[in-house]
């Protein structure tokens, strides 16, 4: 509405009512834009934006469940895709929503900084001609001057810290206070710039990769040691911290007793490091929650699981594959998962996948697990052999490509198990070769990322969290006190303003009023 | 004691609590239902029922109704007070029970316990000074249903803490999400209050509705519970959260469901506030987006825990894993 305003050096009477020329419209949307109305819609937008990417799995929170969930959706999963779905947080419309939400509290706090700084030097406003009309008003009559009334009054708002207007006149006072709240209010916007600086720093320049560790498996910090790696978009690689660790022993705490009984209670990884080449040695216990610091970079134990070492001999009598191959917990009981493959063995490729059972126990026939103590592993695999199709492109090594491979069958014509516990050979049938279960030994998956800029985001909050409280708690508030003498006794009229919302001004007046009665109990 | 002894002490305090805050409800039902009977009689003393009826029987009649609504307004009030206390017991042998001692609020069950004792304990502690006995009812039957949740479907035996929550941040962090909870769980009851209080016009009123504020009144008071809540929330949310989540998981803010959950609360709350100070979204439009705001809230708590799995507040589902190793994406 503000952009219909007239403009009398214009006299366009071709100009229907209610055409706006560029300028205008600029203006008009930009008032538009930095309106009360525009922020509250907005918010109420990036909360409703927010919904999807916690009920479908983001791809950059975790990408297996993401994958797996496209896998399930075969309709929805491309649509999605287009919509950006799998990526909320990094889509377009999201960065539009929160983009035009900073350009809308820049627009309203910037002014309103300038207003206060102006504000902040101001004498409180001088008395309203009719006080009797504000919301909130009393009167009372006295015996006392005008004089004595004024100068209670004075005395005791500026003991409850009201800033007083210096050339009020002698029959009335003006007073004001809670300056600082609309500066909490300012403070508490221009936090949120600060967070959002220190947010976008981390995730333009930071990394998150992780690794999965053999017990005793050295790894060095460079970008071919990782599993996965998801690198902020103005990510440096050769800035990397030139670090390298690796884990001693590993120590896990299990639970004999009680609901929980064989899951681990706490687990600690002892690991020595160097910050970086020709560095002394020095040496961490690496738990959950307790991160490792390094230079720039942090790392953390967040997981742990079993790799059985399995040696598979081809048929030619030839190691083909040897080694530990970490296989991945199920649930909290560490029953896991995994496969090996022997893309090298001859005649042909054998690949084997199955179950890892850290406490194997027969009841009546079906095999369980009692807990996630290796008290008595046990492997128990399925044996395939064709093309594991490793030649096409990558491929996890957590899963068996099963399009060129057949399932190996037994003399009997059943499906092969092979169930081994440590130090156990079996033949595979068809001379084929055989699968040795040697021992097993525990990984580690270590976090390992760089985060910079948090710092900022954390000021940011504070900041934020510091103006909040100041916006919400410090009361913004003006008195007016004007005394009038007449010929019986003198009117004292009392009206208060509060300028907060949210506050009781009526109590705030009888409070006022009460003080002013009673000299001797002024303060 | 033993650590059997105190969980058995935990549930039995749990029952216990649970049948005082059901007479704290009876007492209030009654309250109400005498209410209803005063302003019947005041209505026909105000009419003036036959002139020579002995008028002052009945305003003597009227008083001792009163004073009885009175009575059971206080007994209310007093039995929520002993419910609260024993709630709190239940609450303090939950966490004697687990070996090693903790804090008891470990699990969905624990939260819920002792988030329905903060909204109990904040009905009393502001029902002197807001004069929120009006709100009995309403606070007793919610924490009471969500007592009965937590019994039935959410009850979880103790057990030590997971190795991911084992951190003096557990402390902080669910403190302060817990108190922000109560405080908004509360604010929401008033928004309710206000937007049904509303659609009746705030005209003087009779019966149930004559011992409910003003609206103008209710605004204000849910205002203030919630300008006390959203600090609070912020604390817990976005700072003690993500210092956690760092420590814990290596990034402070991982877009969990949980954690967008809260910061969808965040904003809601955020826009309240935004709309009280907003020509025409103050008063219902205000009211509506704390509801809003209390609804995401619960579904946060509870909801939203069976609709996502890949949350890594782990504690939320059943077979929860001890740390985020089966979510491997390998190469």
């Amino acid at each position: 509405m503000t952009a219909t305003e007239t403009r009398p050096t214009a006299p366009a009477p071709e100009r229907r009512s209610g055409e706006l020329n560029l300028r205008e419209l600029v203006r008009w949307t930009w008032r538009q834009l930095t309106s009360m109305r525009t922020a509250l819609i907005l918010l109420l937008l990036l909360a409703l934006a927010a919904v999807p990417g916690s009920l479908v799995p983001q791809e950059r929170v975790d990408s297996l469940k993401s994958s797996e969930w496209k896998d399930a959706h075969t309709t929805l999963a491309p649509i999605y895709e287009k919509l950006g779905i799998f990526n909320v947080y990094g889509s377009a419309w999201f960065a539009a929503i929160y983009v035009l939400l900073v350009i809308s509290l820049l627009g309203c706090i910037i002014p309103r900084t300038f207003v206060y700084a102006r504000g902040l030097r101001a004498q409180p406003p001088a008395a309203p001609r009719n006080l009797s009309r504000l919301p909130s008003h009393a009167s009372y009559a006295t015996t006392e001057s005008a004089e004595v009334v004024l100068e209670r009054a004075r005395a005791l708002l500026k003991h409850k810290r009201y800033r007083l207007r210096r050339d009020a006149g002698d029959s009335s006072v003006s007073a004001e206070r809670g300056y600082l709240r609309e500066l909490g209010n300012l403070v508490f916007h221009l936090a949120v710039l600060v967070v959002l600086v220190g947010f976008a720093t981390g995730t333009l320049f930071g990394f998150r990769g992780g690794v999965i560790l053999i017990q005793g498996q050295p790894f060095s910090n460079n970008l071919t040691q990782y599993d996965d790696f998801v690198p902020g978009s103005l990510f440096d690689p050769d800035g990397m911290d030139p670090f390298s660790f690796t884990v001693n022993k590993f120590g896990i705490e299990w639970l004999t007793t009680g609901p929980r009984a064989g899951m681990a209670r706490g687990f600690n990884a002892d690991l020595t490091y160097t910050e970086a080449p020709g560095e002394p040695e020095k040496s961490y216990d690496l738990r959950v929650n307790h991160p490792l610091k390094i230079g720039g970079t942090e790392l953390f134990l967040i997981g742990h699981g079993y790799a059985p070492v399995v040696t598979i001999r081809d048929g030619d009598g030839n190691v083909a594959a040897s080694g530990p191959v970490p296989f991945l917990p199920m649930g909290p009981d560490l029953f896991s998962f995994g496969v090996v493959k022997a893309p090298f063995a001859e005649p042909t490729q054998i690949g084997l996948e199955g179950y890892f059972y850290p406490a194997f126990a027969d009841v009546d026939g079906t095999p369980v697990n009692l807990g996630g103590n290796d008290v008595n592993p046990l492997l128990s695999l399925n044996v395939y052999t064709g093309d594991l199709n490793m030649s096409s492109g990558s491929q996890s090594v957590y899963t068996l490509d099963k399009s060129k491979v057949t399932q190996v069958t037994g003399a009997d014509g059943k499906n092969v198990r092979l169930n081994l516990t440590p130090g156990e050979t079996v033949q595979l049938p068809n001379g084929l070769g055989s699968v040795t279960f040697d021992k097993v030994v525990s990984w580690q998956r270590i976090q390992i990322s760089h985060t910079p800029g948090k710092d900022v985001a954390l000021l940011g909050v504070v900041l934020a969290l510091l103006g909040l409280m100041g916006s919400l708690f410090i009361r913004s508030r003006r008195v007016w006190v004007r005394v009038s003498e007449g010929p019986d006794g003198t009117t004292v009229d009392i009206a208060a303003l509060d300028r907060s919302g949210g506050a009781d001004t009526d109590a705030v007046l009888s409070q006022l009023v009460a003080a002013l009665q009673k000299p001797e109990e002024k303060s | 004691m033993t650590d059997a002894g105190w969980a058995t002490l935990s549930n039995q305090a749990v029952a216990a609590a649970a049948v005082v805050y059901f007479l704290a409800l009876l007492a209030h039902v009654v309250e109400w239902a005498s209410l209803r009977q005063v302003d019947r009689t005041k209505v026909l003393v105000g009419a003036g029922a036959p002139v020579d009826a002995p008028v002052a029987p009945a305003g003597a009649e009227v008083e001792k109704h009163e004073d009885r609504v009175a009575m059971f307004g206080r007994l209310g009030l007093l039995l929520t007070g002993i419910a609260a206390a024993i709630h709190f017991v239940a609450l303090v042998g939950r966490g004697m029970s687990a070996d090693p001692n903790r804090v008891p609020w470990g699990n969905m069950y624990e939260f819920t316990l002792a988030g329905t004792f903060v909204v109990a304990a904040f009905y009393l502690v502001m029902s002197r000074r807001y004069a929120l006995s009006w709100l009995g009812p309403v606070v007793v039957t919610f924490v009471l249903t969500l007592l009965m949740v937590a019994v039935v479907w959410l009850y979880d035996p103790t057990g030590p803490l997971p190795e991911a929550l084992n951190s003096y941040w557990l402390v902080i962090h669910v403190v302060s999400a817990i108190t922000a909870t109560g405080a908004f769980t509360l604010g929401g009851m008033t928004s309710v209050t206000y937007l049904l209080k509303r659609r009746r016009g705030d005209k003087p009123d009779t019966g149930l509705w004559a011992r409910v504020p003003s609206l103008d009144k209710l605004d204000l008071i849910s205002y203030r519970i919630h300008a006390f809540g959203f600090p609070i929330w912020t604390f817990a949310v976005l700072i003690t959260g993500p210092i956690w989540a760092h420590q814990a998981w290596s990034s402070y803010w991982n877009w969990d469901p949980k954690e967008v959950w809260a910061f969808i609360t965040w904003v809601v709350y955020a826009a309240y506030l935004h709309a009280r100070t907003t020509a025409g979204w103050r008063g219902r439009n205000a009211a509506v987006l704390a509801l809003v705001g209390t609804l995401t809230l619960w579904f946060n708590f509870i909801g939203i825990n069976y609709f996502s799995t890949s949350s890594q507040h782990s504690y939320a589902g059943a077979p929860a894993l001890p740390d985020s190793s089966a979510s491997l994406s390998g190469k």
